[in-house]
């Protein structure tokens, strides 16, 4: 099996050099972050690489990741981190996503699941319910930004706010984080209108988790993706919101133990 | 000099309270027989200034109550047949928001042929705030937008039959437009610029630069960085390659100009928008995009400013003819001149009467003292 070829928190696909976070021992996980990034200092990261080996590549476009000029939309993605996962013939993954990232592992496990052992997706976008007229995920580029921290928080107070605080570097990448955001999935609008279909053909198991107060993605649209994937589980996290790594890293990561421990 | 005479063609009636005059307005607040009346008084108005000998220009934005033109095109295709000598300028199309970019090709070719080849072709990116109107998306506008205009400029100058165009961003088979434009080999372009990033790709073409309201320095940093391309490749720049847009009204006397454009700054004071569609993410590079995070607002925030701040900063000229005439001429010698300035002498609530009165003082005592500008 070629080594991870991981160096100063780096990972090469072909001639991609993606920033990465890569830490602890176990069995492999592969995280796939949401719109805002990965947080090497995160507590859910310190938690998981108790039982994992942990690798959380920034997608190209976040953080100091490279965006190729090819890259524009999530099938991008996928393809890149399949390539990833042949690359370094890594098998009995654990495929995580939150979010963005949770429509990214989706869209992955439908093109070739034979690395994978148990996908997670917390949160996740990338299908369509509703009818022509009814939105789905609210719509994130479109509202006032408080609005959209009260979508995302539980409690809101803990929201990353204070942009006047913060160092010229943490703007350029929230920024760079959002620019890329919305080249993904500006549209058709965080979805692939043909991925509730696919989902119907995966024999993965399969656990989706939403924060009980999460104001982006509803109970009623992760009953129909848990209804899209044979045998999936819906977990609820509560007092938790869009982002139940943050509010509730433990929490979370005692169901991620209890299902792919 | 030359100078173009521009409204916004506004539907003035706002209700007292809202969030945004742009994108979420509700139509509710647009009354369709005030808005016909408007738009008649509104040609008028042009057509007026057409015969005080003035040049006609024309812009297009969507969902908004501050400029009620979202299909300039057909405005232009009206103006064309109803007017005889003025060269008529649509600035400009909003080809990064536009799907089909041969559709503008064969816009543009239809009316020019109509006008007997007086039509100029603006090329705009838009404001950020048409990004939601024009669902398009923010991310990599400009490669788009040039690729547009490729598409569009090959549609215009291919005459032996058709082409196919299989970009980056846009596939069209069988393109072969009727008609073809009436200029050859196709009408003046003109592109807008409010920083300075975007200069060089416009004067590496040798298309006229126009910009907005961007006052004394930073106008005078978009036309430097015009000329020093321009000279880069050997070239000179003609004045006719440099335009300015400003708000301005000519009275009998200074008070008389200031009532008149006191009315201007409806404009202004109107154009309350939205943080989330000032901001739209990609709009500017990622550094800009930081700092105005940590700055708030918006570079098109002009509320603030009272009338006497925008002379000052040369985003406004009103007065007399001869104070009109001086600000004008202060602001052209900072910036090393220009060869268009595009007159928005319409806005708000200046009714019919006073923008003709605008228009007439600006024509015979302004107008032909800046022609003789050096």
């Amino acid at each position: 099996m070629p080594t991870l070829e991981i160096f100063d928190g780096k990972i090469r696909i072909r001639d991609l050099e993606l920033e990465a976070v890569h830490r602890g021992d176990g069995p492999p996980l592969l995280l796939l972050h949401g719109a805002a990034g990965i947080d090497p200092r995160a507590e859910y990261l310190e938690l998981l690489a108790r039982h994992f080996e942990v690798l959380a590549p920034s997608h190209p476009g976040f953080g100091n990741s490279p965006l190729p000029d090819l890259f524009d939309s999530v099938d991008d993605l996928a393809h890149l981190y399949l390539d990833l996962l042949e690359r370094f013939e890594l098998r009995d993954v654990v495929l995580m996503g939150f979010s963005f990232g949770g429509w990214i592992a989706a869209e992955l496990a439908v093109r070739c699941a034979h690395r994978l052992a148990r996908l997670i997706l917390v949160g996740p976008v990338g299908i369509k319910v509703g009818d022509r007229e009814t939105r789905d995920i609210p719509d994130i580029f479109a509202l006032p930004p408080d609005e959209v921290m009260r979508l995302v928080y539980h409690d809101p107070e803990k929201a990353p706010t204070n942009f006047a605080a913060m160092s010229d570097e943490q703007l350029r990448i929230i920024a760079r984080n959002r620019q890329s955001l919305a080249l993904y999935t500006w549209e058709p609008y965080m979805h692939n209108p043909k991925l509730r279909y696919r989902l119907g053909a995966l024999r993965l198991p399969t656990l989706l988790v939403r924060g009980a107060g999460d104001g982006l993605v509803s109970q009623q649209y992760l009953e129909a993706y848990r209804a899209a994937i044979p045998g999936a589980r819906l977990e609820v996290i509560a007092e938790a919101g869009h982002a139940p790594q943050i509010e509730q890293p433990r929490a979370l990561v005692d169901r991620i133990l209890a299902f792919a421990g | 000099m030359r100078a173009w005479f521009f409204t916004e063609t506004a539907y003035p009636y706002l209700p007292e309270e809202f969030d945004s005059i742009r994108v979420t307005l509700p139509n509710r607040h647009y009354d369709p027989r005030i808005g016909a009346e408007l738009y008649h008084r509104y040609l008028d108005e042009w057509l007026h200034a057409e015969e005080m000998g003035l040049e006609i220009m024309l812009n297009e934005h969507h969902q908004t109550a501050t400029c009620v033109d979202p299909v300039a095109p057909i405005m232009l295709g009206v103006l064309a047949r109803e007017t005889t000598k003025a060269r008529l300028l649509l600035l400009g199309n909003p080809i990064a928001n536009r799907r089909q970019p041969v559709r503008v090709a064969e816009e543009m070719a239809l009316v020019d042929c109509l006008s007997r080849g007086r039509v100029e072709v603006g090329f705009v990116r838009g404001v950020p705030y048409e990004i939601s109107a024009g669902n398009s998306n923010p991310v990599r506008m400009s490669e788009r937008f040039w690729e547009s205009h490729d598409l569009i400029l090959k549609a215009w100058t291919t005459h032996d039959g058709p082409f196919s165009w299989e970009g980056r961003f846009f596939h069209h088979r069988q393109v072969n437009i009727w008609p073809r434009p009436y200029q050859e080999p196709h009408p003046p372009v003109w592109i807008t610029a409010l920083s300075t990033n975007s200069v060089p790709a416009v004067a590496e073409r040798g298309y006229v630069v126009a910009t907005f309201l961007t006052g004394f320095e930073v106008s005078k940093k978009i036309f430097e960085a015009y000329r020093a391309t321009a000279a880069g490749l050997g070239r000179d720049t003609p004045s006719d390659r440099l335009a300015y847009a400003a708000l301005l009204y000519t009275g009998e006397t200074d008070e008389e100009g200031r009532a008149g454009a006191r009315k201007l700054m409806w404009y202004v004071e109107a154009n309350k928008v939205a943080p989330q569609f000032v901001a739209p993410p990609g709009y500017v590079p990622v550094e800009a995009a930081a700092q105005a995070m940590r700055k708030g607002g918006s570079q098109y925030d002009f509320r603030r400013l009272t009338l006497e701040d925008l002379v000052s900063q040369g985003v406004m000229f009103a007065g007399n003819p001869d104070t009109v005439f001086r600000q004008v001429k202060a602001h052209y010698e900072h910036v090393g001149g220009y060869g268009h300035l595009l007159v928005m002498g319409q806005a708000g609530f200046l009714n019919h009467r006073d923008t003709v009165r605008g228009i007439d003082l600006f024509a015979r005592e302004v107008y032909p003292r800046l022609k003789e500008l050096k």
